[in-house]
């Protein structure tokens, strides 16, 4: 199906994914939708809700195989992820979930990854135990003590205050760039995907596509104000045409 | 614990003051039957049959839970097993303990065999059911996270599947013991040589109720010491993860 490029690569290609309903028709929710990502990028896909976009996550993360198409996954795909809700078991403390889901990483990784993410007074609590902030933390820190070659992140700031979500957004861009991995981000706010992404996909309602693909100037701390505006306007041009 | 204390020793108040009214021969106060208890603790008789009573309970309770366990969890996990099964399962919890027991003494013998294989199967299918509405709430979105993360089978039972488990085996522990000491009873009763059930309808032959309390007492408490030593703390570690409500 998919010719086989650079191993590094992310490759994706989804011909068609549907859903049966619950009266056996067939609804289409994703349709000749392919994007590609070099090593090391991020890829931030933005989309109308009920797009589809969770659908295509749990394609990348292998949760979902019933699709026509093929995924490439950067080479020996080591898949570390945040869900949209932070889903940590409940009856393990922090840092017990994220052992159970890295057994390999070492003590000093580990609590290089509670400091930098100010986790380091919560390592022995229970989610439960936590604000929505920290548990979120919590999540990412998870999916990076596997040492992902591919970060999968589905909304992870969603249902958080703005400024919350801004400092979570500074945390995780600064881990992604100091580690170096690929990584796929979807979510709906556009400045979220300007600040994080290296490229942004818009795809249309569903059944999903990409319509267009924006490469964003790096490094984008450099980035002007003018420059990221002049990206969410072209962002929603594309929207809008659809 | 102090109120369960109170309202314990409230009891056997409100029984002396009704023993005081009633025919003693119907309803002997308690320390008549607290001599009797002494007595037949004296000769042993009264920790022979308690002994040979729990350790009845105890193999049909083993039995009956891991089974119920692991059919629970088949039925839960399996919508083809389920709908296989169920008509099995509804058979089981409607028919009379009775029954079962008078079936297993005629087919297979007035053995150990077959009192402690009836009072497991008249436990079976509420274990079952338990169980599977468990396994039926468990977490997809837990799931999903192990599978991502690479979680081993193993790993994923211990720490996704069994804590989430483990409210609904509590839940099945507790209806099942006392379910079960019932049954056992009924079964010494009607088939068995020794044990309290054995008494009792000795002591019923005799119309002999302060020797029929006796018994029964002693045995209704090392019930309750099991449940609050056992399940409770059990229930306690389990949920310790909980934020506790204010």
């Amino acid at each position: 199906m998919s010719r086989v490029g650079d191993r590094a690569r992310l490759e994706a290609r989804v011909a068609k994914k549907s859903f049966r309903t619950a009266s056996g028709q067939s609804v289409p929710v994703i349709a000749d939708l392919s994007f590609a990502l070099e090593e090391g990028e991020t890829g931030a896909l933005i989309g109308p809700s009920g797009c589809g976009k969770s659908t295509l996550m749990r394609i990348l993360a292998g949760l979902d195989r019933d699709f026509e198409g093929a995924v490439h996954l950067p080479e020996r795909g080591r898949v570390g992820m945040v869900f949209q809700e932070p889903r940590l078991l409940p009856w393990r403390s922090v840092e017990d979930n994220l052992r159970l889901a890295a057994p390999e990483a070492s003590e000093a990784e580990t609590a290089a990854l509670f400091a930098a993410l100010g986790l380091s007074e919560h390592r022995a609590h229970f989610p439960g135990e936590l604000s929505i902030g920290l548990a979120r933390r919590a999540a990412l820190a998870r999916a990076f003590a596997v040492r992902p070659t591919l970060l999968l992140l589905d909304e992870p700031f969603v249902s958080l205050d703005a400024p919350l979500a801004r400092q979570l957004q500074r945390d995780l861009a600064r881990l992604v760039e100091s580690r170096g991995m690929t990584a796929v981000l979807v979510t709906h706010d556009v400045d979220e995907a300007i600040a994080l992404a290296d490229r942004i996909f818009v795809l249309s309602p569903r059944p999903a596509h990409v319509v267009g693909e924006i490469k964003v100037k790096n490094p984008r701390a450099a980035m002007s104000a003018e420059e990221s505006q002049a990206v969410a306007t072209r962002i929603e041009a594309l929207r809008d045409a659809e | 614990m102090a109120l369960r204390l109170i309202s314990l020793l409230a009891l056997v108040v409100l029984w002396q003051v009704a023993a005081h009214f009633a025919n003693p021969r119907l309803l002997p106060g308690p320390l008549v039957v607290f001599a009797t208890m002494k007595s037949e603790a004296a000769s042993g008789a009264l920790f022979a049959a308690l002994g040979i009573t729990l350790a009845r309970v105890a193999a049909a309770f083993v039995l009956a839970m891991a089974a119920g366990t692991a059919i629970g969890y088949a039925m839960g996990r399996s919508a083809l097993f389920d709908r296989a099964a169920d008509p099995w399962i509804i058979v089981l919890l409607n028919l009379p303990a009775l029954v079962i027991i008078v079936l297993a003494y005629i087919w297979v013998g007035l053995n150990e065999a077959a009192a402690i294989g009836a009072v497991a199967l008249n436990k079976l299918p509420v274990t079952v059911v338990t169980i599977r509405e468990g396994v039926r709430a468990l977490d997809a979105k837990l799931d999903e996270m192990a599978r991502v993360f690479g979680f081993s089978r193993t790993k994923r039972l211990v720490h996704v599947v069994a804590p989430q488990l483990a409210p609904y085996f509590a839940a099945a522990t507790r209806a099942g013991l006392s379910l079960v000491w019932k049954i056992v009873l009924v079964v010494e009763l009607m088939g068995r040589p020794n044990g309290v059930g054995f008494e009792i309808n000795t002591a019923f032959q005799l119309f002999d109720v302060p020797l029929l309390l006796a018994y029964a007492l002693p045995f209704t408490a090392i019930m309750l010491i099991i449940e609050m030593l056992m399940v409770q703390p059990f229930e306690r570690h389990v949920s310790r993860w909980r934020p506790r409500a204010a």
